[in-house]
């Protein structure tokens, strides 16, 4: 098992490159050259030498590619020119929003996907099978963004007033006093590390008051959390329940579950004890695979809901010019994407020894 | 037994018979298809989409940038005026707008149906960009091999090791908004799936007998890849590519929703979104017509996807 992660480990190494490389070509051709990108008008010939002296911009390419990987892997990303601060710090800040965001929309698409698909088909070609597979369809065309305004609108405007009403934008009800994990629990003077991890887990509020036991916090960001997490969550939702029916469709339709049938057993325990365990290893890689889509879709999530993570910075930063936010965030969320599909990919070895072998 | 059976004499074989068999294979995967009853509702929907597309100066009552303020119009119209039809009971004193009216004071019913043109062209054009691309970068590495196969391979390992619409961000910051430059995004997004699907059949089929026999024939290589391999290798690009139309005209709105794609006032229905979206509280009008009809065509594609898949490939019948 260990000679099986480190293979495949090893095996990121290379892609991880060129996901540096291509993002370091894709930087290169911006139009307009990197000094003037980042002065703008206070751009001169003789600054513009000297602003490419200091950042080896007057280097060979690959020289520059080098060094460039060296700072990626220290990473140093360089400094926003809109916050004036360096790029690492902004990520450091947003990216656990965003991570939020997307564990809880995967969790939600993930436990009602599964459901909704061992339901159909329990019951295959019941008007409630026939029902769930035309919302599944209908889940997996509606945009991001449009089921977001629209949640948005049914339940911060037209539901007001009402017990389920729910805050269409922003983390935290204003008011409401959130003390970040050092502070909860008196750690105020930790340094290093631990106290970096700290901060980490604080940025996720809903987590965070979770586990100090903030429990005012953590129903108001909770329910501040729940528009975003249906409008993000609903495709994959979608795309689990008819991966989940149809996986299961073909193990009923196996012998060893006539076997056990005929034995006798009620349709409960046919379906959840025989055949949900053999169904759900393809239903384990779609879930793993949803995880590209629901990066994407916390871009426009985030805009939608005004929420300050990575999605909403990239697209401020590309509307701001400020290209250095830009590549920071583009290799952070491709090598944060590498690094799930690497777990996605050692979990099958878990479930299913036989790709270990191979 | 000897005797029983007469010898069939070609001669008498009705010729319009042997005709109809050439074209039959054609025939029959379309009947296949159109059995699939997700497939009909495909059709369904493209049609009536395609329709409106093709008549939408005549569908529409207005011109889709046309400001209802100025000649020749020059009507009493409120801005951001909610829908109002007469037949359902809206007063007759106000004017007739099925979608209403935005903040530009353009009519949306006629923005919503012009919006059709640009949504069909842009799911046809951004996936057949991205499977001739596709085809060529995997016919070419899985026919050629070695070290062209593994560059080509690695290269498709790099862009697909991106969430698809972060990288077409990057590359739109690149070659600037607009369009035709999101449409090109996306296609680049989307080729790794064209070129893995086309490389796994050129690999399967380039050591069938027929390829070998062709190439003992002295056949060139680009006549067996083009002649030979590549038609027996086009159904899974069909299914994938139709399947695919739905999520290139969802993304390409996705970049034109953030501002990246298509530019304000064009009529496009991603950007019509994205451009009213804060008046969502008091305009829901202006996001809930176009989102409408962003996820019926989306929806079409998808169901049509799904129908072609399980009539061309039995074995994926889910």
């Amino acid at each position: 098992m260990l000679r099986f992660i480190l293979r495949r480990l090893l095996l990121s190494i290379p892609v991880l490159l060129g996901v540096i490389l291509l993002v370091f070509i894709l930087a290169r051709v911006i139009p307009s050259d990197p000094c003037r990108a980042a002065l703008q008008e206070r751009a001169t010939d003789e600054i513009c030498d000297a602003f490419n002296a200091r950042y080896g911009l007057d280097e060979p390419l690959p020289v520059q590619f080098v060094a460039y990987i060296g700072q990626v892997a220290t990473f140093d990303l360089g400094d926003s020119i809109r916050y004036n601060r360096p790029v690492s710090e902004i990520i450091f800040e947003r990216l656990p929003l965003t991570m939020e965001l997307t564990l809880l929309a995967l969790l939600f698409a993930t436990v009602f996907g599964v459901t909704l698909g061992i339901l159909s088909a329990a019951r295959r070609n019941s008007p409630a099978d026939v029902a769930t597979m035309m919302l599944a369809n209908i889940g997996v065309s509606t945009p991001v963004f449009v089921l977001g305004l629209i949640l948005a609108w049914i339940f911060g405007v037209l539901l007001r007033d009402t017990p389920i009403a729910l805050p269409p934008s922003g983390r935290l009800s204003s008011g409401l006093d959130y003390m970040t994990l050092p502070e909860a629990w008196g750690m105020t003077d930790l340094q290093g590390p631990l106290r970096a991890i700290l901060d980490w887990i604080s940025n996720m509020y809903v987590f965070g008051s979770l586990i100090s036991g903030q429990w005012g916090v953590f129903l108001d960001a909770l329910k501040h959390m729940v528009l975003p997490m249906v409008a993000l969550g609903t495709i994959p939702l979608a795309i689990i329940a008819r991966m989940t029916r149809s996986s299961l469709l073909d193990v009923l339709g196996l012998d060893y579950i006539r076997t056990a049938r005929a034995k006798g057993l009620g349709n409960r325990a046919v379906v959840l004890r025989h055949a949900l365990r053999n169904a759900l290893l393809p239903v384990v890689t779609i879930i793993g695979l949803q995880l590209g889509l629901l990066l994407s879709g916390a871009v426009l999530t985030e805009t939608i809901f005004n929420l300050a993570g990575m999605g909403r910075t990239i697209t401020e930063a590309i509307q701001g010019r400020d290209y250095l936010v830009v590549q920071g965030l583009t290799i952070v969320i491709a090598a944060v994407y590498l690094f799930i599909n690497l777990v996605v990919d050692v979990s099958y070895g878990f479930l299913d020894p036989r790709i270990r072998l191979r | 037994m000897s005797g029983q059976v007469p010898a069939l004499d070609v001669k008498t074989v009705d010729p319009t018979l042997v005709a109809g068999h050439r074209s039959s294979l054609w025939r029959d995967t379309l009947r296949g298809i159109l059995r699939q009853r997700s497939a009909q509702a495909g059709v369904v929907i493209l049609g009536f989409l395609l329709l409106i597309a093709v008549f939408a100066n005549v569908v529409a009552p207005f011109g889709s940038e046309q400001d209802l303020r100025y000649p020749p119009i020059s009507e009493q119209v409120n801005r951001l005026a909610p829908p109002c039809i007469h037949l359902l009971g809206c007063d007759t004193s106000l004017p007739q707008h099925a979608f209403g009216v935005d903040g530009n004071f353009f009519d949306v019913f006629s923005r919503v149906v012009y919006g059709a043109r640009i949504s069909l062209f842009v799911g046809f054009v951004t996936v057949g960009f991205a499977i001739v691309i596709g085809t060529l970068i995997g016919a070419v590495a899985g026919y050629a091999g070695g070290w062209v196969d593994n560059l080509f391979m690695r290269l498709m390992d790099v862009v697909l090791s991106f969430p698809s619409l972060i990288l077409a961000i990057a590359i739109v910051t690149v070659i600037g908004s607009g369009l035709i430059q999101a449409q090109l995004a996306i296609g680049i997004v989307a080729i790794p799936i064209y070129a893995r699907l086309m490389r796994a059949s050129v690999l399967s089929i380039k050591e069938r007998d027929f390829v070998v026999a062709s190439r003992a024939l002295g056949e060139s290589d680009r006549g067996i890849l083009f002649r030979r391999i590549l038609p027996n290798a086009l159904t899974p690009l069909i299914v994938q590519g139709t399947l695919g139309i739905g999520g290139a005209v969802l993304e390409v709105a996705a970049l034109s929703f953030l501002g990246l794609g298509a530019q304000p006032p064009t009529a496009e229905w991603g950007s019509m979104i994205g451009l009213n979206r804060n008046f969502i509280f008091n305009a829901p009008h202006l996001i809930i017509f176009p989102g409408i009809a962003l996820s019926l065509t989306v929806l079409g594609f998808n169901l049509l996807g799904d129908g072609i898949r399980d009539a061309l490939d039995p074995r994926l019948n889910r």
